[in-house]
């Protein structure tokens, strides 16, 4: 009877997620929804994102009022074939708000499960989690940080059983905001250099945008280093980048100037909460970021293209993925047809821009999954 | 996320931060230090409410505590900045501003001008502000109306720990003189703050509600209590702008602007006494600039014309509360 | 008198005469109707500022008074700039915006005159704090009058100097008139000697007529200072001939008071009896001076006549660094 019954709960998106605001549900009570339906649209201090069905089944009962503000693991709503009374579910319902404590604060849980290191002088925050010997390296791009993966980093522990760790590079989230000479050896040295910091000679690589073109440099200078690749939106396979972009996202100093430009990153502009918006004007007006971000830059580009490529590289690797979402207007989604042998598999997502891990993260994480088998 | 501490604490970290920067960073004002020539402790107060304890430690000489003197120290700090000195004075209650106010709006905020344009005056003038202590009328002003007056100052009131360190290692780094005031029933709002320093421009504001129907504008404390509101008007299906402009002088018109434009509806919400307020004069804007947005008339929510009383009774009604901002939405909204 | 050399006299003798003339042209000319406002003359008084600015470099600071063009001489201000600033012209020093009661050259280390009485004397405890944190050995010398010595923002910073051991010099100008009200009426003390000793500050008085007895006094004070031995006070006893402003005719004075002390105690008379007495200067040299001045005042007449005044494009100009 009650194994029938299927709780739809406010999930956790990344560690500091401690509630979501409820916006609306897309469907309604007495609907049939199928398992990985998006079905409530919520909002949080980092992101807007959707609520997945985790079953397939009519959704019976929605138990949540929109536009409010419910904790991590609260019920939102119940799923339940027709062979349960609207009784049971009811009663369900009842004893689980009677029964329901909300998580701790969990501040704690956050602040501890970051932690530093220092890198040649400088202070590199990381994230790890899972166990085992085999470990995943989650490498962000330009002007974002760890929790970037937000949608990806659990999901990967879960899918794969690999400890999967993701690192702030220099100039970035909560590291240290100086980036040597700025150019992309220092980046990747750094990154090299973490790894061997905490025990890890040998790791899947995963470099989403810039931090795709840290892992081509990685496996172009220690290939012993590197398991295998996966390459989300990747710099460093093609000559062609929106410097439009970089520019004015460097130059945006207030809510109005960066929005249009953060706007760029999404297949769906929604997604460019205020929240979202507060949060990275934050980060850039911390003292040095600015003036990293214009040395990475120009480390990167040289006139209106990417310096430096490395389809070469793909090659040499034992496994390696790329994954583009098809309306990226920050790189071209063409690079990704610049592959030539070696043992790479393309994956193209359809209505996702230059943040697909996000977008379609399940897409992703299945598809990192499957590289590092 | 960053740690979360305390709007004193973050005003305390601004200062530490930008006086270790910045050797030519002074902090003076009564009892900042607290103690200087008795024979107690030293660094005794830190300030009448704490806020600068630990400075004296770490910076020694560069943070003075000053005889009952403010044309005296506030002078002084004006007149070292015209020689390159970037000081931090403290008026202890902004309601004190009379006894210095010559210093303040005819000397600082008019040596650029009047001078053709050499002089610069690089002085911060921290002040506390705001009423809920029960302080009664000499100690519970709002009065940052009265500064944004004055041509040549720049007038910043932060509301949340985030805003008050970003905003006072700007006003600190800035090159004009900045009234910088801090509602004192904020000191114990915790809120999370990154660990290093960073800047917040000034004549950008906040938004800190997004919504259709209705704009509220609200100042320092007042955010707070507008941003509640909001929440609560939320559950009805009415959904609110919340703006804080954080500097009064420079103003963000653009946004307030903006967002008459597309709610049509205007609550402004200012603790101060109504005549010559920041209400009366977002309404002003509204009114000259928005004009043919506005579907109803637009709101102020302010104390009355008052004195702040003593009694509790009294000084809870003098203070605009949720009710009255709600009551003001609604009205807006008919 | 001895210790100047002989190009210290010149200079001295140049400065006072430049004040003067200065100071007389203005007269004349506001009485036509060619100045704007209001002028506040230091004709008389010039063995004050001369006297005392003589020991300064720009690296010192001065405040003064609704009463400054002569401080402004005294300190370097361009003589030129300043006759364009007082009649509103673009070419003045402050580009026509300051006007002659806000006459500034921070670069000489002249912070202003000042139109708010008392203004000036907090401002210079600032510049004495500056030097102190700084460790440099630069003074601040706060010029004001009978008048100012009774507001609070005077008798604060006199504390505050004191109490935090500044090199600032505390200079009461004591024409005996603040605007009509004489100051024997409104100064409680008999002697600010004897108020300095109440603030614990050194307190001397000299005769403001006698461009030696000025500059000796001020000398020590200014190296007590220079020496980190913390601020003083000087009552510099002179008389002003013009009103307290242009326009005003004196009625408050006594009968002939004016003509009694040019007859008897004119500063630059008194300075060129004492100096060709003691053959220290030829009186043909002053004579060279005399013109050398007149023709620099009248050259600066024309020019600031002949200028244009600031374009209405600077209305909104300088107000802040950056809004």
């Amino acid at each position: 009877m009650s194994d029938s019954i299927k709780e739809i709960t406010m999930p956790k998106w990344g560690l500091s997620m401690k509630e979501g605001k409820l916006l609306e549900w897309s469907v309604n009570e007495g609907d049939e929804i199928s398992k990985g339906d998006e079905i409530a649209d919520v909002e949080t201090e980092k992101i807007a994102s959707a609520v997945e069905a985790p079953a397939s089944g009519k959704l019976r009962k929605i138990v949540t009022e929109n536009d409010t503000v419910y904790p991590v693991g609260a019920l939102l709503g119940v799923i339940a074939d027709d062979s349960v009374s609207d009784d049971e579910v009811n009663a369900y319902v009842e004893k689980f708000l009677a029964e329901f404590v909300p998580p701790e604060d969990d501040d704690e849980e956050e602040v501890s499960a970051s932690e530093f290191i220092d890198i040649n002088g400088l202070n590199i925050r990381y994230v790890s989690k899972g166990e085992g010997d085999d470990t995943i390296l989650l490498i962000h791009g330009f002007g974002g940080d760890l929790d970037n993966w937000l949608f990806n980093h659990d999901d990967l522990v879960a899918r794969t059983g690999k400890k999967v760790i993701a690192l702030d590079l220099p100039g970035h989230g909560q590291s240290s905001k100086s980036v040597g000479d700025g150019s992309q050896d220092f980046l990747a040295d750094t990154v090299i250099a973490f790894m061997k910091a905490v025990g890890v000679d040998k790791a899947h690589l995963v470099g989403h945008s810039m931090g795709g073109a840290v892992a081509l440099n990685i496996a172009s200078k220690q290939a012993d280093m590197v398991n295998s690749l996966s390459l989300i939106c990747s710099a460093g396979l093609g000559k062609e980048i929106n410097l439009e972009y970089l520019d004015g996202f460097i130059g945006s100093d207030s809510r109005k100037q960066i929005k249009p430009f953060l706007q760029q990153l999404f297949a769906d502009v929604d997604l460019v909460t205020r929240q979202l918006i507060n949060n990275m004007l934050q980060y850039k007006r911390l003292d040095g970021v600015t003036a990293a971000l214009q040395q990475i830059k120009d480390g990167f580009i040289e006139g209106a293209s990417q310096k430096k490529q490395f389809n070469d590289v793909l090659g040499s690797v034992s496994k390696a993925s790329v994954i583009w979402g098809a309306k990226d207007q920050i790189i071209p989604a063409s690079h990704k047809d610049n592959i030539s042998g070696g043992n790479v598999e393309v994956l193209s997502v359809a209505d996702a821009g230059h943040m697909v891990q996000m977008e379609a993260a399940k897409e992703v994480n299945e598809a990192i999954a499957n590289t590092v088998a | 996320m960053a740690r979360k501490i305390t709007y004193q604490q973050a005003v305390n970290e601004a200062l530490d931060q930008e006086m270790a920067r910045d050797p030519s960073v002074i902090v003076m004002g009564e009892d900042v230090v607290g103690g200087q020539g008795s024979p107690g402790e030293m660094d005794a107060w830190g300030g009448v409410l704490g806020v600068t304890k630990g400075l004296y430690a770490k910076h020694g000489d560069r943070i003075m505590d000053t005889p009952i003197t403010e044309s005296g120290y506030i002078g002084a700090a004006v007149g070292a900045a015209t020689c390159g000195m970037r000081p931090v004075a403290e008026l202890m209650f902004i309601d004190f501003m009379g006894v210095c106010l010559d210093q303040i709006f005819n000397q600082a905020g008019k040596f650029k001008y009047m001078f053709g344009g050499k002089a610069e005056t690089p002085v911060v003038i921290r002040a506390m502000y705001g009423a809920g202590f029960r302080a009664a009328a000499q100690h519970s002003q709002c009065l940052y109306s009265v500064f944004t007056h004055f041509p040549g100052i720049k007038v910043v009131l932060p509301s949340t720990p985030y805003d008050v360190k970003g905003l006072l290692i700007q006003s600190i780094r800035d090159n004009d003189p900045v009234m910088f005031l801090e509602h004192k029933m904020l000191y114990t709002l915790e809120g999370e703050v990154p660990e290093e320093p960073y800047t917040i421009p000034f004549g950008e504001a906040n938004l800190v509600r997004e919504g259709g129907d209705v704009t509220i504008v609200g100042f320092g404390r007042m955010v707070h209590l507008a941003a509640e509101v909001a929440d609560k008007l939320a559950k009805e299906g009415i959904s609110c702008d919340v703006i804080d402009p954080r500097t009064t002088s420079p103003l963000d018109e653009e946004t307030i602007l903006e967002s008459i434009e597309n709610t049509g509806r205007l609550v402004v919400v200012d603790e101060s006494n109504p005549r010559c307020s920041m209400a009366s004069d977002i309404a002003e804007l509204a009114a000259t600039k928005a004009f043919s947005s506005l579907k109803a008339a637009i709101q102020t929510v302010t104390a009355p014309h008052v004195p702040t009383p003593f009694a509790a009774s009294l000084e809870d009604a003098y203070i605009p509360s949720v009710d009255h901002i709600e009551a003001a939405v609604r009205k807006a909204l008919k | 008198m001895s210790e100047l050399s002989k190009n210290q006299l010149l200079d001295a003798y140049r400065m006072m005469r430049t004040i003067r003339d200065f100071e007389v042209r203005v007269h004349d000319e506001f009485a036509k109707g060619g100045i704007p406002g209001f002028v506040h003359l230091y004709a008389g008084e010039e063995a004050s500022a001369t006297g005392i600015c003589m020991h300064l470099n720009d690296e010192d600071r001065i405040a003064s008074t609704h009463r400054g063009h002569g401080h402004c001489i005294a300190k370097g201000v361009d003589v030129m700039g300043m006759m364009a600033e007082i009649y509103g012209k673009e070419t003045g020093t402050c580009k026509g915006k300051g006007g002659s009661m806000h006459i500034a050259d921070l670069d000489r280390g002249m912070l202003g005159a000042n139109g708010i009485v008392g203004g000036g004397p907090p401002l210079i405890c600032g510049v004495g704090l500056a030097h102190k944190m700084r460790g440099t050995d630069g003074v601040g010398i706060a010029f004001f009058g009978d008048g100012a010595s009774n507001q609070g923002t005077t008798l604060e910073a006199m504390n505050l100097a004191t109490v935090w051991n500044l090199p600032c010099i505390f200079v009461v100008e004591n024409n005996g008139y603040a605007e009509t009200t004489s100051s024997e009426w409104s100064v409680s003390c008999d002697s600010y000697a004897d108020r300095a000793a109440g603030f614990g500050m050194p307190g001397t008085t000299c005769d403001g007529h006698d461009f030696f007895a000025v500059h000796e006094t001020a000398g020590e004070a200014i190296k007590r200072a220079r020496s980190g031995g913390g601020p003083s006070f000087i009552e510099v006893k002179l008389n002003r001939y013009y009103g307290h402003f242009e326009g005003d005719s004196q009625t408050y004075r006594g009968d002939n008071e004016v003509e009694k002390i040019k007859a008897e105690k004119d500063c630059l008379m008194l300075f060129r009896k004492r100096v060709t007495e003691a053959n220290l200067l030829d009186a043909s040299e002053m004579d060279a001076i005399d013109k050398e001045v007149a023709e620099l005042i009248d050259e600066s007449v024309k020019k600031a006549e002949a200028a244009a005044e600031p374009s209405v494009d600077t209305l909104l100009t300088d107000v802040y660094v950056s809004y």
